[in-house]
């Protein structure tokens, strides 16, 4: 599989149904992402990043074209299968870390592992070993509230990563955090990234966070508008 | 996966105590109410089951009386109709097991230096076989001594304590207004009748003896009423038409004239007070699980309000990979633990509440493991039922739209 591409989108588009009609947040994008790249996605405020990412993470459908993940055409799954398919194949690290605020860390970090059936024991050893990989074994007891936000971060990609994905998807993961702070985190992101191949694709605004990956995408007014490497200029110039 | 769903469960209820508790509130007061309900039916429903048993079984009693003289109707027992004749007549009759005619009256008796008035029912010594009467100590009166009309008596319960104390009866001699008469067994102990009578505060002595030297009336012979017991319950329908049949021929009464005696069936009556004491217990079991019903409409409320409050965790769980059937799952299970742990809680009150009340007003309580055990059934239904909607709410949320919840 490892010649394939992870991602394959041909003439995706997504319709947001208003009273006063469709209403067009994507149109026409054609894609290709092969495993082991690290894309970073620009685009000002509602230039349909956002609605990309969702789509790319299964959370929401597209009006029309083709796509498929991993080799699966996510088109043709219901929505249990794609529960399944996010839980086995995709890491998420959102902007707000998302953790739940009960829970403590270890619980947190072996969350996806309780929907894909793994026994508790397991649960526990993996989730602890994420935990010691980012940073924060010591922690395992501690609640959410009670770390710093870029704690918070990396415990959402030890997270992230327990179910041992082959994709992360980064929504704006560095939006809430300061410059070193983000500079921590996607050192994180790319060293995974670099030593085991796992493919990243993030959304961000700034172009020094940008600059960590390897190829760029920009979307303008939904439409695909650059592809290519990430270069200080094209950085530069919209950010 | 359930395991750590209920752990989950637990740690959600934990967020919140105050809540939870006042929702369990709800399941706790239903349950309870129920529980202590039954109990106090149950325990009405035994008193009357004991005391239709210590009635004896098959029971007619006819009644003498009401005649009418001059246009003028007179109440039943008016005028005593019924002699030892129409008893033994009676007697006689297929379906019929035993029969005992029953002369009652009020009478101070004597032993010593105390004294009591009492209840002396002048029969025979069949009386015993159709009140289903055992002796606890001596023997009873004889045929013949009902025959010579003996001053002897067989005495209750109640009476041996009040005239005798500790003393033992038998043998010795107590004077029933002035005439001496023998004690020669004492009765065993029967409680209180339907009614509420005390059925232990009563002296048999023979009909004869009743009539002829105790009570003495202007109608020699006669009897206030008799006693008389089927052989089965399937007989007697048919052995109530031939008593009527029978006494209507000894009296002479021609086809148009009332009847100078009264046939009833004591057994259906008592049955009629079984059936209304079921109906009662019934019912306000009904009413009591409406509360069970309104505890159950607050789990549906809270499960509502937790699940919006939830919004976001409830979209993290379905990006990260949970189906639908988990979140439904997980709310399910808040609820039936809920639910659950209030019941507990409600059947200990209901039980502890019988309890007390049984303590405290010697109000008779039965707690049946049976209604426990539908209580708690009935909850975990309330449970589930209730907790479905909120449940199947949360499993239906669309991911992108829960994770923009703030």
């Amino acid at each position: 599989m490892d010649g394939e591409p992870i991602i394959r989108i041909s003439g995706l588009g997504k319709n947001y149904l208003t009273d006063a009609g469709p209403v067009p947040a994507l149109v026409d994008i054609n894609l290709v992402i092969n495993p082991g790249e690290f894309v970073a996605i620009m685009g000002p405020s509602g230039s349909g990043k956002s609605t990309f990412m969702n789509l790319l993470g299964c959370l929401d459908t597209p009006s029309s074209g083709a796509y498929s993940l991993n080799g699966t055409n996510v088109r043709t799954l219901d929505k249990d299968q794609l529960a399944r398919l996010r839980n086995g194949v995709i890491g998420f690290v959102f902007q707000g870390y998302n953790l739940l605020p009960r829970v403590n860390l270890v619980d947190n970090v072996a969350l996806p592992l309780i929907y894909a059936g793994v026994g508790k024991a397991e649960r526990n050893r993996r989730a602890q070993e994420m935990l010691d990989k980012v940073g924060l074994g010591k922690y395992g007891d501690s609640r959410p509230s009670n770390i710093s936000g870029g704690q918070q971060q990396r415990v959402a990609i030890a997270r992230a990563l327990i179910n041992r994905p082959r994709l992360i998807l980064a929504d704006e993961p560095t939006g809430n955090l300061d410059t070193k702070t983000s500079h921590e985190i996607m050192s994180v992101l790319t060293q995974l990234n670099r030593d085991e191949g796992i493919t990243v694709i993030l959304v961000t605004h700034e172009a020094d966070i940008a600059s960590f990956a390897n190829r760029l995408v920009r979307f303008i007014d939904g439409h695909l508008a650059h592809d290519g490497a990430v270069e200080y200029e094209s950085l530069g110039t919209h950010a | 996966m359930i395991g750590a769903m209920l752990s989950e469960a637990w740690l959600a209820m934990g967020a919140n105590r105050l809540r939870t508790f006042l929702t369990m509130l709800g399941m706790m007061i239903g349950v309870g109410a129920v529980i202590l309900i039954l109990a106090i039916g149950k325990g009405a429903q035994f008193l009357v089951d004991q005391s239709i048993a210590s009635m004896g079984s098959n029971l007619f009693i006819v009644l003498s009386g009401s005649s009418t003289s001059g246009g003028i109707r007179m109440g039943l027992g008016a005028t005593p109709t019924l002699t030892i004749g129409d008893a033994q007549a009676i007697a006689e009759l297929p379906g019929i097991s035993a029969v005992a005619p029953n002369a009652p009256g009020t009478a101070q008796l004597v032993y010593g230096s105390n004294n009591w008035s009492t209840q002396v029912i002048g029969t025979t010594p069949s009386y015993l076989d159709v009140r289903d009467w055992k002796l606890s100590a001596g023997y009873p009166f004889s045929d013949s001594d009902v025959r010579s009309a003996t001053r002897v008596a067989l005495l209750g319960q109640t009476v041996v304590k009040n005239l005798f104390g500790d003393e033992d009866p038998v043998g010795k001699t107590i004077r029933i207004k002035k005439s001496p008469y023998q004690i020669v067994g004492v009765l065993t102990l029967k409680g209180q009748s339907l009614d509420g009578r005390d059925q232990d505060d009563s002296v048999l002595i023979p009909v004869t003896t009743a009539q002829r030297k105790l009570f003495g009336s202007q109608f020699q012979g006669t009897v206030r009423l008799i006693m008389a017991q089927a052989t089965s319950a399937q007989d007697m329908p048919a052995a109530e038409r031939s008593i009527n049949q029978l006494l209507r021929q000894r009296h002479r009464l021609q086809e148009a004239v009332e009847s100078d005696f009264t046939v009833r069936n004591l057994t259906a009556l008592a049955n009629t007070a079984a059936e209304t004491t079921r109906v009662m217990s019934v019912m306000l079991g009904a009413i009591a699980s409406i509360s069970l019903l309104v505890g159950g409409i607050g789990i549906m409320n809270i499960m509502l309000v937790s699940v919006t409050e939830r919004t976001r965790e409830i979209g993290i769980r379905i990006a990260i990979g949970a189906r639908q059937r988990d979140i439904l799952l997980q709310f399910l299970l808040e609820a039936i633990t809920i639910s659950i742990v209030g019941c507990l809680v409600g059947v200990g009150l209901g039980i502890g509440g019988a309890v007390l009340i049984n303590q405290l007003t010697q109000t008779a309580v039965v707690i049946t493991m049976s209604s426990v055990v539908m209580a708690f059934m009935v909850a975990a239904a309330v449970g589930v039922f209730f907790g479905f909607y909120p449940a199947r709410k949360a499993a239906h949320m669309e991911p992108i739209e829960a994770l923009r919840y703030q």
